[in-house]
């Protein structure tokens, strides 16, 4: 079975409009936003994963699972930062983080 | 000399209101009244030395004012024997009145302020006095107007204190508005200011036309009446009066230096002063009688009616005043300056006097409150008695024996007749009726103060001005009044020398064929005006009319203050109208309400509210900083502080740069 490209840069294209929107429209709590920010990297690995794989390069591959050990890293200073934070304000919602409004 | 008697006014002034905490009160007056009574001896000397010395004047430079162009102006000090009467006057007064004060103002807190004023007032009436250019005679002119300022608003916590003081600036400032104007006239037409000058250049300047506001205009004349309304102004002359009066709200000794003797004759002096540019316009001698006779005639009709002690005499002194003024008018310099001088006497001994009378009642100014004085303040009511008959003219007629009052002002009245100008014969009528006025209200002053009994008058007091005084008037209207202390009585009695002796005395100095002599050439005394010779001609009757209007005035006063207690009422009763237009001074305060006072305050509102408030702020500093505002909130609405947000303007940003490029690479 062979799957053409453009369903991967589709499904890449949906997952990454899908992290954004959690970003911008999330009224929650600051883990979603993390999350979307998850979902986002997790679509330009499967854009770097298709393309390599289409145009026969393994570049793309390994660049993939480098950002595979970077998310990791981030999401581990992310939630660090999270749970600083949350001592700090006692509250991760999002509508309270708006310090930065003078 | 004439440095110090200058100067020590001024380091008086200085160390008063420098160091005045420093040296407490007593020190101040220590100071000021040592220093005054120098200058106050040194004038005498220069007084004596000019009257024997041949030479005409000095004049001290004492250095470079400013000079632009053609315009040099030098401070200096001219003496010749119109200043020499003049210094006499200011600092023997000034002298009297400080040690005045020291007794007056003995419960004041403020008193380094107020002698310090004092002192200040009395250099800058000197400065005036010695001018040699007229520049400096404005320094003088202003200086003087505002230490009577300062003087008049002494008691700043009065409110209508203030108002005085602001409306004696003020209507000063109409006048001094002529006097600049004059000064600037006269530089343009001679090119110096200094007084020499003027005075040489400006024979030649006669039937000179000027062209202004599309009339031609004789240049002396519109000189002269220029600077005669600075005249008017400071002397509180007819249409420019209103002021004095009211400066009676400023301390007593204040209004016997300032407001009688010395500050409002600066008028008089400065047309004497500049006699040789008056003489050569008979306009406006003309006008200056004119003016000088209404004054004499209108203010000693309002001083008839009137209640409080102080304003009677100010009436009197407004009065007296116009005097001064027709004998300019006709020509006679000198008499008026004899005026001048034997009026700061009388007319500073009845400011004094009238002060210890109001000190003995505890500041009780209404005469209808007083009555019996007599026999409890007697060394008072002498004085106040001769100043009286000075003020009055008495003496014996056909004789040059009299008060002060008699020789000078029965010659101002001789001399208005002997002259021809155009409104001579009105002037001597206003003059003689004004002289049985003034014997009228002053001996009214006298029977309603001293004689009779304590609230013999109580019962002319309007009801509803009762009911709101009753209470003050238990606290000390009713208390038995005191003599005043020895170093305000010391005053009255070298006062009283002056009011009875200074006529007699200086007569020759002053009237006759004598004066030329004695003034050499200060004064336009020679030449065309005969008017000095004249006066010696008129007929016996014109010689004998005040002393006549004094004595029926006299008579008239005993019969309804002393005799028939209830007719002053009567004749009140019986003429309401001219009653009430009496008391209320002819309505020109009213007038002067409703023509100047009222639209000054509306277009002052016009332009605080509308020109500035609305249009200015509105538009200007208001407008804009409006307009940053309402931009400053939209950028405030931007700034969430959600960080969701700023990543949202992010993505906006990226996606519009992607769509640019994308559409760009399509177009190519």
């Amino acid at each position: 079975m062979d799957i053409a490209l453009t369903n991967f840069v589709t499904l890449a294209a949906i997952l990454f409009t899908i992290g954004v929107a959690g970003i911008i429209l999330n009224h929650k709590n600051i883990i979603v936003i993390l999350m979307s920010v998850e979902l986002i990297l997790l679509a330009v690995n499967i854009n770097l994963v298709a393309f390599s794989s289409a145009s026969h390069d393994l570049t793309g591959q390994v660049f993939a699972l480098m950002i595979l050990t970077v998310a990791a890293a981030e999401a581990a200073i992310g939630l660090a930062i999270l749970v600083a934070f949350y001592r700090n304000r006692g509250s991760i919602a999002v509508e309270d983080v708006n310090s930065l409004k003078g | 000399m004439i440095q110090t008697i200058v100067f020590l006014p001024l380091f008086g002034f200085l160390i008063a209101g420098a160091l005045g905490r420093l040296i407490g009160a007593r020190g101040s007056e220590i100071v000021t009244t040592a220093f005054l009574g120098i200058a106050a001896a040194l004038a005498w000397v220069i007084f004596v030395s000019v009257s024997h010395s041949e030479d005409k004047l000095s004049v001290a430079v004492l250095g470079n004012w400013f000079t632009s162009g053609k315009l040099a102006v030098a401070w200096s000090l001219r003496v010749d024997a119109l200043t020499a009467v003049m210094l006499v006057v200011v600092t023997t007064v000034s002298f009297l009145v400080h040690f005045y004060s020291i007794g007056y103002m003995h419960e004041d807190p403020s008193r380094p302020r107020f002698f310090a004023y004092l002192s200040l007032f009395t250099f800058a009436m000197l400065m005036l006095v010695t001018a040699d250019n007229l520049v400096q005679m404005f320094f003088g002119w202003e200086g003087v107007g505002l230490a009577s300022y300062l003087l008049i608003g002494f008691w700043y916590e009065k409110p209508s204190a203030n108002a005085a003081a602001i409306k004696a600036f003020v209507v000063n400032r109409v006048g001094d508005f002529g006097f600049a104007l004059g000064i600037f006239l006269v530089f343009a037409l001679t090119g110096s200011v200094s007084l020499d000058a003027v005075f040489a250049a400006a024979p030649s300047l006669a039937n000179h036309p000027i062209h202004v506001f599309g009339l031609d205009w004789d240049a002396i004349t519109l000189c002269c009446l220029l600077l005669f309304m600075g005249a008017m102004g400071k002397s509180a002359q007819f249409l420019l009066h209103t002021w004095l009066p009211d400066a009676m709200e400023g301390p007593t000794p204040v209004s016997a230096l300032i407001h009688a003797a010395t500050m409002v004759t600066a008028g008089v002096f400065m047309v004497a002063r500049l006699s040789p540019l008056f003489s050569l316009s008979p306009v406006a001698l003309d006008v200056v009688m004119l003016v000088g006779a209404t004054t004499a005639f209108f203010a000693a009709t309002v001083g008839l009616v009137q209640n409080d002690i102080k304003r009677v005499i100010a009436y009197s002194t407004c009065s007296q005043l116009g005097y001064m003024f027709v004998a300019l008018g006709a020509g006679g310099y000198s008499l008026a300056i004899f005026h001048l001088f034997t009026h700061a006497f009388f007319k500073a001994l009845l400011f004094l006097g009238a002060g210890s009378v109001i000190h003995a009642m505890h500041h009780e100014q209404d005469m209808r409150k007083m009555g019996g004085l007599k026999d409890e303040i007697p060394f008072t009511f002498w004085m106040m008695t001769i100043g009286t008959l000075a003020l009055t003219g008495v003496g014996i007629p056909f004789t040059p024996i009299g008060f002060a009052g008699f020789v000078s002002k029965d010659a101002i009245i001789e001399a208005t007749y002997a002259s021809h100008g155009a409104f001579s014969a009105y002037a001597f009528l206003c003059v003689v009726v004004a002289a049985g006025f003034t014997s009228f209200y002053s001996w009214r002053l006298v029977f309603m103060t001293f004689f009779g009994h304590r609230g013999d008058w109580a019962g002319s007091i309007p009801h509803e001005d009762h009911a709101d005084d009753a209470h003050a008037h238990d606290d000390h209207g009713h208390g038995a009044a005191h003599e005043s202390p020895r170093s305000m009585l010391i005053p009255l009695a070298v006062l009283a020398v002056g009011a009875a002796f200074a006529g007699m005395l200086f007569a020759g100095d002053f009237k006759g064929e004598t004066a030329p002599e004695f003034f050499k050439g200060a004064l336009a005394l020679g030449g065309e005006n005969k008017l000095l010779a004249d006066m010696e001609n008129v007929p016996w009757w014109v010689s004998l009319a005040p002393f006549v209007m004094m004595l029926g005035g006299f008579l008239v006063a005993y019969q309804m203050y002393v005799v028939d207690k209830a007719a002053p009422a009567r004749v009140a009763k019986a003429n309401p109208l001219l009653y009430r237009f009496l008391l209320n001074k002819w309505y020109f305060d009213e007038i002067y309400d409703f023509l100047f006072v009222r639209p000054a305050f509306w277009l002052g509102r016009a332009f605080w509210k509308g020109g500035d408030g609305y249009v200015i702020d509105g538009f200007g500093p208001d407008g804009v900083s409006a307009r940053v505002l309402d931009v400053t909130r939209g950028a405030i609405r931007l700034q969430t502080g959600y960080v969701y947000h700023y990543a949202f303007a992010m993505l906006i940003g990226v996606a519009a740069f992607a769509t640019w490029y994308i559409f760009q690479g399509i177009g190519r």
